[in-house]
């Protein structure tokens, strides 16, 4: 029997690790179904982004306000999960505040975490108001009813129980308090137990204790399902981030070589293709379902934490377009889980379920609202790049199905027949120089 | 002005077995659209005054492909690129100027892929870098004390992270530079981008340019500086849809430059 708490608690932390796990492989095999792209280039540039922007937060305080909170909140995060470590050793080996013996230092450690978990608890709270008092635009777009909202929320309500069982946690421990060294915040909390028996407060502890590490382990696989998932993605989506100058947009190989042969005077127009080459699949141009797009792009679409700043910075947004920037995000994510998911019900393999990211989630109109004016990539604290996705699907639309806007297409006929955007004849490109 | 501006064409420099310092990409806007064939010309007279060498490709020229590229039409885009490239190489040119940032960033950064790499600037730049090397003079002239706000076009500032040379040269005409809400790196677009131009926009309840000549109306413009034919024409609708055409004026930096010096 006096192992029976151990043994629970090894239970609990390995089904939870391995579900996670198992979810980890489904999302390296979704994000897997996007197209190769290359980014081994400027490796120490990734690392510096990364370093840079996921690490050191460099544009969430572009927005000083929300920034702060935000940092203070993600440090406090990755500080107080030290203490894991402990609670972790302690739940397996069946000791208590394993630690503690290190003295001085341990309690310079609780106390700090202490006092983040206070400030972590504030920081959350005010997020709470901005979304559900203050409204804040951003938060309340269309693209954010239902599921979006809630999993916002549920995020909070999460992090202020988790704070507040770490501190009622200390409070309760008895022999910690004793110890009066790092209760720093504790201390204050624990008279509220005084008219409690010591067992009684025992088992506030011990309740506290378990519940706070089975809702850590809870949160962790409550990632996979949300938007929460980037506390982990921000960083590889950091470092496979776009590394040249936004204004460049990829050439697409499979159409350089068309034109290099329709350009070049010796091919044959009437060549026979060689041998096997009627087998291959002839390369789709553009995107029009997530297995189109690339593996970074899909990454990208689960690293998405809906903040919806691409979408305040849009030009077409802010005039009252359909276009929405982040709902480009959350529909490709959307998509793509239904792609996993069909993927999974179908022994491995996807089965035509009639849809497609084009139409079925984002409409041509959203994606001819685009002024391609970058302002929704600068926006991204985590280096996403909608915009990417956009071009992929005009490309789809134009060179697949022809199914430009009229005006786009006089625009490109004139650009083929006279080598301008406008009817006008290329033999009078320099007759500005005559006019007075 | 009726003078007639001398223009040399790379043909005219090749037969006479020249080569010059640099090739002015005049781009679409800038050869037929009435209101950037004034930038061109302006630029052209700012040439002269630093006695830069230049040449233009005149009938040679065609688009970038920048417009079909945005709309989707990457073969399009490389066909016109292709063809282009040919051209640049065949006269061995190395730097390029052009008053379009869309030309400006087509060519600097989706050429080189398809063969064609260059030394390119925007106009602003090449202008900024003859003012340091003491080649032109800038004065305030009529400018002088002038309330002057910069809107950034997209394919110059984020696009390619080149805030700062249009704003020294406004500085250098003892104007008074301010700032919009949104600006450099937050810049809103003037709505053209992306082959906007050519098309109606999307249903909503505003449009683009008449937001962003909002914002600039904000900051009590005399002058709205541009750097982009197509900024250029986007805000000046918006100026003439707010009524505002008789006190603020919507001009290219070279303009500004050239006007202040009288040329």
């Amino acid at each position: 029997m006096m192992y029976l708490p151990q043994i629970l608690f090894a239970i609990v932390l390995l089904a939870s690790i391995g579900y996670f796990a198992r979810n980890v492989s489904k999302l390296r095999r979704n994000i897997t179904l996007g197209h190769d792209v290359d980014v081994s280039d400027n490796t120490s540039q990734r690392w510096k982004n990364m370093a840079m922007i996921a690490l050191g937060q460099s544009k969430m305080v572009k927005r000083p306000i929300a920034g702060a909170l935000h940092v203070i909140v993600y440090v406090g995060f990755v500080v107080i999960n030290i203490e894991v470590l402990e609670i972790i050793i302690d739940g397996l080996a069946g000791t208590h505040r394993i630690f503690s013996p290190i003295g001085a230092t341990y309690g310079v450690l609780i106390g700090i975490f202490e006092i983040l978990a206070v400030l972590v608890f504030v920081a959350v709270v005010v997020f709470w108001l901005r979304r559900n008092t203050l409204k804040l635009k951003r938060f309340w777009a269309n693209e954010m009813k239902g599921w979006p909202k809630d999993d916002a929320n549920y995020i909070l309500y999460f992090e202020m129980v988790l704070m507040g069982l770490f501190l009622t946690m200390n409070a309760t421990d008895l022999e910690f308090q004793a110890m009066n060294s790092g209760n720093v915040i504790s201390q204050f909390i624990a008279p509220w137990f005084s008219s409690f028996s010591e067992s009684s407060i025992h088992i506030i502890e011990r309740s506290a204790w378990w519940l706070h590490i089975v809702g850590i382990l809870i949160f962790l696989n409550y990632l996979y399902f949300s938007k929460h998932l980037h506390i982990l993605l921000a960083f590889p989506n950091t470092y496979y981030g776009r590394i040249k100058p936004q204004g460049q947009f990829e050439n697409l190989e499979a159409v350089t070589s068309e034109v290099k042969m329709m350009m070049d005077p010796d091919a044959d127009p009437y060549a026979a293709p060689e041998a096997g080459a009627e087998d291959e699949v002839p390369a789709k141009f553009g995107a029009s379902d997530v297995q189109d797009l690339s593996w970074v792009n899909l990454l990208s679409a689960y690293t998405c934490t809906e903040c919806g700043r691409c979408t305040s910075e849009c030009p077409a947004n802010q005039t009252g377009k359909k276009l929405s920037p982040r709902k480009i995000m959350m529909d490709t994510r959307d998509r793509l889980v239904e792609v996993g998911k069909n993927i999974d019900a179908n022994n491995g393999e996807f089965k035509d379920d009639g849809k497609q990211l084009l139409d079925d989630y984002i409409t041509k109109e959203e994606l001819w609202a685009c002024t391609s004016c970058n302002a929704c990539v600068e926006a991204c604290p985590v280096s996403i790049d909608p915009l990417n996705i956009i071009m992929q699907m005009r490309q789809y639309l134009v060179m697949e199905q022809s199914a430009a806007p009229m005006e786009l297409n006089n625009m490109m006929t004139n650009i083929e027949n006279n080598g301008a955007p406008w009817p006008y004849n290329q033999m009078d490109r320099l007759n500005w120089k005559n006019e007075a | 002005m009726s003078e007639q501006l001398n223009v040399p064409t790379m043909a005219e420099f090749m037969a006479a077995g020249k080569k010059p310092e640099v090739l002015f990409w005049v781009g679409c806007a800038g050869s037929f659209d009435d209101r950037a064939k004034k930038i061109t010309k302006a630029f052209v007279k700012l040439l002269h005054r630093s006695k830069v060498e230049f040449a233009v490709l005149g009938t040679e020229e065609s688009c970038t492909g920048d417009p079909a590229k945005r709309a989707g039409n990457e073969f399009l885009f490389q066909m016109q690129a292709v063809t282009n490239i040919e051209v640049l190489n065949a006269y061995e040119i190395k730097k390029i100027v052009t008053a379009c940032p869309h030309c400006f960033n087509t060519i600097k950064n989706e050429y080189p892929g398809l063969g064609g790499s260059y030394e390119v600037m925007h106009h602003t730049q090449f202008l900024k870098s003859l003012l340091d090397e003491g080649r032109l003079t800038i004065e305030g002239g009529q400018f002088k004390g002038k309330r002057i706000t910069f809107h950034d076009p997209c394919y110059l500032g984020r696009g390619n992270g080149v805030y700062e040379a249009p704003r020294e040269l406004i500085r250098k005409l003892d104007a008074e530079l301010v700032e919009m809400k949104s600006c450099k790196s937050r810049g809103l677009c003037c709505g053209a981008g992306g082959a906007q131009m050519f098309k109606d926009a999307e249903p909503g309840d505003k449009e683009v340019n008449i937001a962003r000549t909002e914002q600039a109306i904000d900051v009590k413009p005399e002058i709205i500086a541009a750097g982009c034919p197509f900024c250029n024409t986007m805000m000046t609708d918006g100026v003439k849809n707010k009524e505002r055409e008789a006190d603020i004026a919507v001009m290219d930096i070279a303009e500004l430059i050239a006007n202040a010096q009288d040329l």
